[in-house]
């Protein structure tokens, strides 16, 4: 559900949440991790389960990126802040998540 | 077994919790035989309901009836919905809802509430629900639901008394603070083909609400989701009704039976299972309903050789039945059914006859 758009940029000192009525939860049956909305569930792979479980409204979105790039030492901090950025932007576009 | 017949975990439940409703619709989806308050499955039933749904790989439930808030327990299944990790979205006619009792569901975990709206002119809309006030009461349960924070859903049902007003009906979600908005045309099976000569819209009215739904998902786009789900009648090709028989979702009635749609009923001699005596789980994978129509086996020609047979599953079962006399026929709402021309005919018998309300 990685988004390639990488041209939006998101604030250091935004602050992304899921908005009341989007949650995260995982269901085995269904093989993992899915957001669900009204009427609607997206797949959430490895990725974007990590970037989104820290999208709490507390963490800012330089946080989040400095904790991704600690978890994972073997990824490129910009890549990781493209992708991060991408996934956020594309979830406010559809209304499913706050910034 | 055969391609097309593997077995899928379901994503969604329609819970309905019972038949009982203020409302009267004469397009309502219900079974013109309602399920009796004594026949309800109890509390119990429905939180190990919820639980064997999440197992099985469910992810959403719509509790819907009937009108759901009419059952006393709501907020325990509600709570029950959201220990299970299902996503819970009540689908409410908002009377008979009050705003304490929608502040209890939402404490009990309620995530997504949905409401029927029957038009944007308040006596229009009172008059097709065959309820006076019902306008008044919906625009104030939808300003509760806005005030706790919750995603808002309007459900408008399209059909002849309002067609022409899709515009006003967008903008009155709008003013609702709705972040979705449901045009759903009328789907003929039940009340509603009881009905079907006083509702169906005209060809040209059809065309200009098609247009119209159109021009305003581009002006609202980012401020309100338009989905739409398109009249069957003046198709060529059928709907993959509800993504495909035994596949996508399941329906428990309120006297526990499951079927693999809410109209599924009408087709004689299926055999549906209920939920007191198996677990759904059970009747997901081996019910003689589920696996009547389930992958394409069961199909025949034109279906059986058809390059879309894995796209649109021949339609919908119950228009096959109700329309071409057999449930195992192609959808006639396809250009290719041998009893396409009357789905055609159907759409051209209109009159100005008084609704027939269901009771309950």
């Amino acid at each position: 559900m990685l988004l390639v758009d990488q041209t939006n940029d998101l604030s250091p000192d935004a602050k992304p949440r899921l908005p009341r009525g989007v949650r995260l939860t995982h269901n085995e049956a269904q093989g993992g991790w899915v957001l669900l909305a009204p009427e609607r569930v997206f797949k959430a792979d490895a990725i974007a389960h990590e970037i989104l479980k820290r999208c709490t409204g507390e963490a800012t979105f330089g946080g989040i990126i400095d904790d991704l790039a600690k978890a994972f030492p073997g990824a490129p901090r910009d890549r990781i802040a493209a992708d991060a950025a991408a996934l956020i932007r594309g979830l406010v576009d559809k209304q499913l998540m706050e910034i | 077994m055969a391609d097309g017949t593997a077995l899928t975990a379901p994503l969604g439940l329609l819970a309905e919790l019972t038949h009982r409703c203020p409302l009267g619709c004469p397009y309502c989806s219900n079974p013109l035989a309602l399920d009796k308050r004594a026949d309800e499955l109890d509390t119990q039933t429905w939180t190990r309901v919820m639980h064997e749904a999440a197992g099985l790989g469910v992810l959403q439930v719509h509790l819907s009836g009937g009108e759901p808030a009419a059952r006393r327990d709501l907020p325990e299944i509600v709570k029950a919905a959201r220990d299970a990790g299902l996503y819970s979205n009540l689908i409410t006619s908002a009377v008979g809802l009050t705003a304490q009792g929608l502040a209890k569901l939402a404490d009990a975990g309620l995530d997504h509430v949905q409401i029927s709206i029957q038009d944007s002119d308040e006596a229009s809309a009172d008059h097709i629900a065959g309820y006076k006030g019902a306008s008044v009461r919906k625009r104030a349960l939808a300003a509760d639901v806005v005030a706790l924070g919750m995603p808002l859903t309007v459900n408008m049902v399209v059909h002849r008394a309002n067609i022409e007003r899709i515009e006003a009906m967008v903008d009155l979600a709008l003013s609702l603070g709705a972040k979705r908005v449901e045009i759903a045309h009328v789907q003929y099976y039940g009340w509603a083909m009881e009905n079907s000569a006083a509702l169906m819209p005209t060809r040209e009215q059809v065309d200009v609400a098609l247009a119209a739904v159109e021009r305003l998902r581009a002006k609202h786009h980012g401020a309100i989701v338009i989905d739409a789900v398109v009249p069957d009648y003046y198709a060529r090709l059928p709907k993959p009704c509800v993504g495909g028989w035994g596949r996508r979702s399941l329906n428990v009635t309120p006297a526990g039976k499951v079927l693999p749609c809410h109209a599924a009923e009408v087709i004689p001699g299926l055999e549906f299972w209920n939920v007191r005596e198996h677990s759904l789980s059970e009747i997901w994978r081996s019910s003689p309903a589920f696996t009547a129509f389930r992958g394409t086996d069961w199909m025949q020609e034109p279906c059986k050789s058809c390059a879309r047979r894995d796209q649109d599953f021949g339609g919908c079962r119950c228009q096959a039945f109700l329309i071409a006399g057999d449930a195992r026929a192609t959808d006639p709402v396809c250009h290719l059914s041998p009893h396409h021309a009357r789905v055609a005919a159907l759409a051209d018998e209109r009159a100005d006859v008084p609704y027939r309300y269901r009771v309950s």
